[in-house]
């Protein structure tokens, strides 16, 4: 069924209908919708789940790692701060390799406080065992979510859900809610397979000394590695009973594509339309979306990005004395190819910025006259700064 | 002496805890009371090594290790989860050092007790971090040495009233216990199983290694923090009624710190002082649950 739904909204809606049994998270802007939202399905009873107001973030995904050590599908929802309140916990959800699900609202982190858009928050927590998809559409993050599940339930690791602050968690958007039928249809009911059981009592997370710590580690590592294999069989049994699908990324006109734009999400749609124009006037440029960041899908980076001559990634966040972190990721997928384009880092839109049209048409027009490919990241649209004095 | 307590134990003979343990103790009787419908969250503290190493147990219950500060928070998930799958039978309880209920895990629990959640808190105190070498906790006593309090620069705050801050919440059951009165003990973990809501049970458990005593004297060492009202035994119930369990002869503080060689730097008028401090404490407790003072 067809309703016009806020991103927030679309994220609640996909809870519901995974059929969570135990939700703990702790308001902070822009997730507020999310967890309202799921706060009236569990009152008025279309969502039979056990929410946990607690009194923070980090007792929020702790209660998480409690419940889903108990057998039972679980769900929180954060932003910014809140994550990286989160820190600690995080690896403690994917060391403890359980299934959680995390709606992430990418916001700015502080100081000065900015409740804007900005993929900081998240990707500074990429080491941290979680699997990050990102979202561009509100339909693309109700069908992530219950994608999320299956992911995290096959491979038995954590996922995060990450859409943008506002552009995609407050925006009205058309998005086809899938009946309960279609999503038992993909999502079977979950059947943990280790959980805290008085007949079976064993000890969970304990002391690992060098002997066993690495082996454990590199159990995550081929999970992870597995989720690159079965991404696919996901999305066959997503496409059978929902007709949909997305991929790990999104090539668009890339095969013949002299410049590649790489974005992940809602920068990629204004990225739709500069593609489309600038094909008109006869360029020859293709878009690359990256919505699988973790595990990093340096596979189809390589062959779809790997024929061009000039690649320009857009990264909405920045790893100070780094650069754009996407592009490191880009410029690392590519690095042992013999022939390779040239890789163009720029970041633009922290903290919410506009990413319009004219911004992108720099960027391609900057990567186009470019002939040496800085090394540094280029800052888009800086203002002139008077530092006081 | 015949103790009147069951005798099934659920923790294996053997664990790496140092000789004289008390920590081990309290666990021991603990676990005998709870039986073993019981799943335990045990937050980071010197029982995150006795309980054992990969792929070996000490407990014969299921145990979730968890960060050092999510005692409270652990449990409540645990807890949800069993709510939802209709177990109502299995009790989930936290077991945290001092360091983990007073300091970093105070919010956790302060926010589970303050939901009600239907869990036992046990915090066994050692008065100070152990596992990490002896560093100073908010439940470390005025006067004591710790390796964050070493020379001149003793501890001279006093310990945290945990009890106190726990039936400022309206707590349905809150408690002291020692590992030298198990049937006290015992009785008031059976209490608490018996209760709905949020429980809390406060265990003195003395640390040779950290307080610089003989091992052979660790029980006796927790008899005397009782008779000297130093660790008083009470319960307190719905944040209201109190009970005093054990009414001491008054032994001197002194004779109490002597023991001790964390307290061996302090003088007579040092000692004189704490002993105000102790009697001043009683009183108030004495006033709480209505017992009239004497002389
Ligand atoms: C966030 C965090 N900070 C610090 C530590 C290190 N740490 C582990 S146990 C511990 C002290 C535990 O003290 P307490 O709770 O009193 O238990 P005890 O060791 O005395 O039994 C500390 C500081 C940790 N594991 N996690
Ligand atoms: S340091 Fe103290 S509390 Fe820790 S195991 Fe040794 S005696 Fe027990
Ligand atoms: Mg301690």
């Amino acid at each position: 069924m067809k309703q016009v739904l806020e991103g927030s909204h679309a994220v609640a809606e996909a809870v519901r209908l995974a059929r969570v049994n135990v939700i703990s998270a702790y308001p902070i802007t822009p997730q507020t919708h999310i967890v309202e939202r799921l706060s009236d399905f569990c009152a008025d009873g279309r969502l039979d789940a056990r929410f946990l107001r607690v009194e923070s973030e980090h007792s929020a995904l702790a209660a998480l790692i409690g419940a889903s050590s108990t057998g039972v599908r679980t769900f929180t929802a954060t932003s910014s701060q809140g994550l990286a309140l989160m820190h600690e916990l995080l690896h403690w959800a994917s060391g403890a390799r359980l299934p959680i699900v995390m709606a992430e609202v990418n916001r700015a982190l502080a100081p000065g406080w900015n409740i804007w858009t900005d993929q900081t928050d998240s990707l500074a927590q990429r080491d941290t065992g979680w699997m990050q998809l990102y979202c561009e559409t509100g339909q693309e993050v109700l069908d992530t979510t219950l994608q999320a599940y299956w992911l995290a339930e096959t491979v038995n690791l954590p996922v995060m859900v990450i859409l943008d602050a506002f552009f995609l968690s407050h925006t009205y958007e058309p998005v086809d809610i899938p009946s309960q039928e279609q999503v038992n249809g993909f999502l079977p009911d979950y059947q943990p397979r280790f959980q805290l059981d008085t007949r079976n009592p064993c000890a969970f997370n304990q002391l690992a000394p060098p002997n066993v710590y690495m082996e454990m580690r590199h159990n995550i590592q081929q999970a992870m590695d597995q989720v690159l294999s079965r991404f696919g069989q996901m999305e066959d049994g997503f496409g059978v009973v929902f007709g949909r699908r997305y991929g790990e990324v999104e090539p668009l006109q890339c095969d013949d594509a002299q410049i590649i734009l790489v974005t992940s999400g809602t920068i990629t749609s204004t990225s739709r339309a500069l593609q489309q124009q600038l094909r008109a006037d006869g360029e020859r440029v293709g878009l690359l979306k990256i919505k699988l960041f973790r595990p990093f899908p340096a596979d189809a980076v390589r062959r779809i990005l790997g024929g061009a001559q000039k690649v320009a990634v857009i990264d909405r966040n920045c790893s100070f004395g780094a650069g754009g972190i996407f592009a490191q990721e880009v410029r690392a997928a590519l690095c042992n190819l013999s022939a390779r384009p040239l890789v163009f880092s720029y970041i633009a839109g922290l903290g919410g910025r506009d990413v319009t049209l004219d911004v992108l048409k720099l960027i391609y027009r900057h990567t186009k006259d470019c002939e040496h490919c800085p090394d540094d990241s280029i800052w888009m649209g800086l203002h002139e700064v008077h530092h006081a004095t | 002496m015949q103790l009147n307590v069951p005798d099934r134990d659920y923790m294996h003979s053997g664990h790496v805890g140092c000789p004289g343990c008390g920590a081990a103790v309290a666990m021991k009787f603990v676990l005998r009371a709870l039986g073993n419908k019981t799943i335990m969250v045990l937050p980071a503290c010197c029982w995150s090594i006795i309980a054992g190493p990969y792929p070996q147990s000490t407990l014969q219950i299921p145990l979730i290790h968890s960060a050092f500060e999510t005692g409270g928070a652990m449990a409540s998930g645990v807890r949800a989860a069993l709510d939802v799958k209709g177990d109502k039978e299995t009790c989930v309880v936290t077991w945290a050092g001092d360091g983990g209920t007073f300091d970093i895990g105070f919010q956790a629990l302060s926010g589970a007790v303050e939901r009600n959640e239907d869990f036992i808190y046990f915090c066994y105190d050692n008065e100070a971090y152990m596992n990490t070498g002896i560093q100073r906790s908010s439940s470390t006593p005025y006067g004591a040495w710790t390796t964050t309090t070493p020379g001149r620069d003793w501890k001279r705050m006093r310990k945290k009233n945990i009890v106190e801050a726990l039936v400022a919440h309206r707590i349905p059951y809150a408690a002291t216990a020692s590992i030298a009165y198990p049937e006290d003990l015992l009785r008031k973990v059976s209490k608490a199983r018996s209760i709905k809501g949020s429980r809390f049970l406060h265990i003195f458990a003395s640390c040779p290694t950290g307080w610089r005593i003989p091992s052979e004297i660790s029980v006796k060492i927790a008899r005397m923090a009782v008779q000297t009202n130093i660790f008083p035994l009470y319960e307190v119930e719905n944040g209201r009624k109190y009970t005093i369990n054990f009414m001491p002869k008054g032994y001197l503080v002194k004779e109490y710190f002597k023991l001790q060689g964390r307290f061996k730097h302090l003088s007579e008028s040092d000692l004189d002082q704490i002993q105000a401090m102790v009697e001043e404490d009683w009183e108030l407790l004495l006033r709480k649950a209505g017992v009239p003072l004497q002389g």
